[in-house]
């Protein structure tokens, strides 16, 4: 929805911004947790305590917006990341009735603090279960990652790609991104599967996954749909204001049909 | 008919004594010590406390929601139940003043006065749920419309529906100032202001049930399918008007006294007439359920724990519950109309929580289950709800007859 806003952007400056996204590699992830704690630094977060080990489920939380895990596969052990998506079509934005989840045009999907309410649809819309909500404070934020957006506008990668020592993840447009996805499955054949998860899944995704296991080997939640989540929504919304025009004017019809009924009956009274 | 206790017509467009007659009308009448009460104001003073810790500590201080499950029962029974409850108002006010059912006139101010008074308070538990509340003007003062969003729609529709039952409803509180002129005015505009209301309780109605389309892998899918809007819809008729034959039943005992002859003789035929309209809805609604249910191919899932609890919402708590009303108009049982109604009521409770709460993430390693703090302030919440209202009722013109010049202006 914001894509197609963006595209059709009138200014020629606008038209050149294209999504950004990030590519991880679960080949090059080596679990050193860099990334996380570059991202509790940068948005002032408690550093992560805990380690990365198969067989126990590390879970994003509203004072960690990305986590590394270690998943026992057929394909031996595959370190896996998870942070917020940023879908190309978010079903958090759509959800959202002040457009404090927002897709910026640059790709990134952010939080904006002076629109939010708190009501937490949005944590009930996202597929992924991205969104994490302060539950002991007075004044709740919400917790997610935003790509480090204060950063890429300001032209920089975000702290998580600058941390990681092994390039596990890149950051680029999206377009370059499947592109050099594509050309690592060519290049070093039978060492991924064959699919670039994000590429599809939810309408497209920002981030996009390449690994050497099946996917739902690793946590990802396989009843996905692969067309956009808001588009759920749609015949609904769409629908709206054909009611709005054409009921009032049935009623007002019905109401004007029966007027005589009602002189009728109140003489009867 | 006016009880000699409220002295209205007395006090006709007389201005000095407004002040003293609304100062005199909002001291408490009657006995103090009923068991309503001794019930009700502790676990409304509990409430109160628990939700001053609330705002002091978050919302994870009283309530059990997580990560996974933001929304519990202040969303699921509170808003969701409570407002397809409501839904009788819009049904009612439909037949009589469009269709001009003048059978049901009696008791379309207590519909409306009941669904009024329902809007205010879940839209007011609605802000216990959100966690920055002082947020809550930016969709209505247009910094940041998310006009993409369901709930902006479900929002706008609460505010706007509560301003059209409120001028429904204006009438009788002229009628209890005194007010001749305004009573002229509003009554005016009770004819659009029902057209308004029962095209925005649609689309609200169904919008209830549209946030959830989003959620697609989170419910269960026997009761996640795209037509959750028109089934929340077709529901909301029949479910609006088993509160109001419960309500009714109620009303005619606590509130017998205020009740006309004529009015009370009235009670059986509107009974009847409206378990045949409930009776009618539901069997549109198990049908829907039922091509529902086989559009979604869902049948190895019946013969699951979750498929049993399908079933038992379906045959127990609709397809009973439609065959005893249409059992009861037919033989005159009101006893069973009431029962039947009773039965409606727990399923629509069923149903909603099904999807916003039991079904909602069914699958997930831990369950969210309300803490005792929720269901108190929920219970506070419904307290006060009738307080309100037996102080409305007690005092405006609702279940009695109108004072004679308001009777006389509309012929």
């Amino acid at each position: 929805m914001a894509g197609i806003q963006s595209a059709n952007a009138s200014t020629p400056d606008e038209n050149k911004i294209e999504f950004r996204g990030v590519l991880y590699d679960s080949t090059r992830c080596v679990g050193c947790q860099e990334c996380e704690r570059a991202c509790a630094k940068a948005h002032d977060l408690p550093e992560p305590q805990d380690e990365v080990k198969v067989g126990i489920l590390r879970k994003t939380n509203e004072t960690q917006r990305c986590v590394v895990n270690n998943y026992n596969t057929s394909k031996g052990e595959v370190f896996v990341r998870n942070q917020c998506m940023h879908c190309n079509e978010p079903a958090c934005a759509a959800a959202c009735l002040t457009q404090a989840m927002y897709k910026t045009k640059e790709g990134p999907v952010i939080w904006r603090g002076d629109k939010c309410m708190g009501c937490r649809y949005c944590m009930v819309s996202c597929p992924f279960d991205v969104p994490k909500f302060e539950y002991h404070s007075a004044n709740p934020k919400i917790q997610k990652c935003d790509m480090c957006y204060d950063r890429i506008i300001k032209g920089e990668k975000p702290s998580c790609v600058e941390a990681c020592p092994g390039e596990a993840i890149v950051f680029g447009t999206r377009r370059e991104l499947i592109a050099e996805a594509r050309k690592r499955m060519a290049e070093n054949p039978g060492t991924y599967v064959d699919q670039i998860y994000g590429e599809n899944v939810a309408g497209g995704t920002g981030y996009v996954y390449l690994s050497s296991a099946p996917f739902n080997e690793l946590g990802f939640n396989p009843k996905l749909q692969n067309s956009s989540y808001p588009a759920l929504s749609k015949g609904f919304l769409y629908s709206v204001p054909a009611v709005f025009v054409l009921l009032p004017t049935l009623l007002l019809g019905i109401h004007e049909a029966t007027k005589n009924n009602q002189s009728k009956n109140e003489e009867n009274d | 008919m006016t009880s000699p206790a409220y002295p209205i017509v007395s006090k006709d467009n007389d201005g000095s004594s407004i002040w003293s007659f609304l100062k005199n009308e909002l001291r408490p009448k009657g006995k103090w010590f009923t068991p309503f009460n001794i019930i009700s104001i502790p676990i409304m003073l509990l409430g109160l406390g628990l939700i001053v810790i609330r705002f002091i500590n978050g919302i994870g201080s009283v309530t059990n929601l997580t990560q996974e499950t933001p929304w519990g029962i202040w969303i699921g029974f509170d808003v969701v139940t409570g407002v397809a409850f409501a839904g009788g108002a819009y049904v009612l006010t439909f037949m009589v003043y469009i269709l001009k059912m003048n059978k049901y006139h009696s008791i379309v101010r207590i519909t409306v006065l009941n669904g009024f008074l329902a809007y205010v308070f879940y839209a007011g538990a609605l802000l216990l749920d959100l966690g920055r509340p002082w947020n809550v003007i930016n969709p209505i003062i247009g910094n940041s419309f998310g006009t993409s969003s369901v709930l902006f729609l479900v929002a706008w529709h609460f505010m706007l529906y509560m301003l059209a039952e409120l001028i429904e409803f204006s009438p009788a509180i002229a009628e209890w100032l005194g007010a001749r002129r305004a009573h002229k005015i509003l009554s005016g505009m009770t004819i659009a202001a029902v057209i308004f209301g029962i095209t925005l309780s649609t689309l609200h109605q169904s919008g209830l049930g549209a946030l959830y389309l989003m959620a697609k892998d989170k419910i269960h899918p026997l009761w996640y399918s795209e037509f959750i809007p028109v089934l929340f819809l077709v529901s909301s008729i029949f479910a609006g008007l088993s509160m109001v034959i419960f309500e009714g039943t109620i009303s005619h005992k606590v509130f017998s006294d205020q009740i006309s002859k004529k009015n009370h003789h009235a009670e059986k035929g509107i009974l009847h007439g409206l378990s045949k309209i409930c009776a009618g809805a539901m069997f549109a609604y198990f049908f829907l359920q039922l091509l529902v249910f086989i559009h979604g191919k869902h049948w190895n899932l019946l013969n699951t724990p979750m498929g049993y609890w399908y079933l038992l919402e379906m045959i127990g708590f609709v397809l009973i519950p439609m065959l005893m009303f249409f059992y009861s108009y037919r033989t005159n049982n009101i006893f069973m109309i009431r029962l039947a109604a009773i039965l409606t009521m727990l399923g629509i409770i069923l149903n909603r929580l099904n999807v916003t709460v039991i079904g909602f993430k069914w699958d997930a390693a831990t369950h969210y289950i309300p803490t005792w703090m929720e269901i108190v302030v929920t219970l506070a919440v419904i307290f006060t709800e009738i307080w309100i209202f037996r102080w409305v009722i007690n005092r405006m013109p609702v279940l009695r007859d109108s004072p004679k010049w308001a009777a006389e202006e509309n012929h």
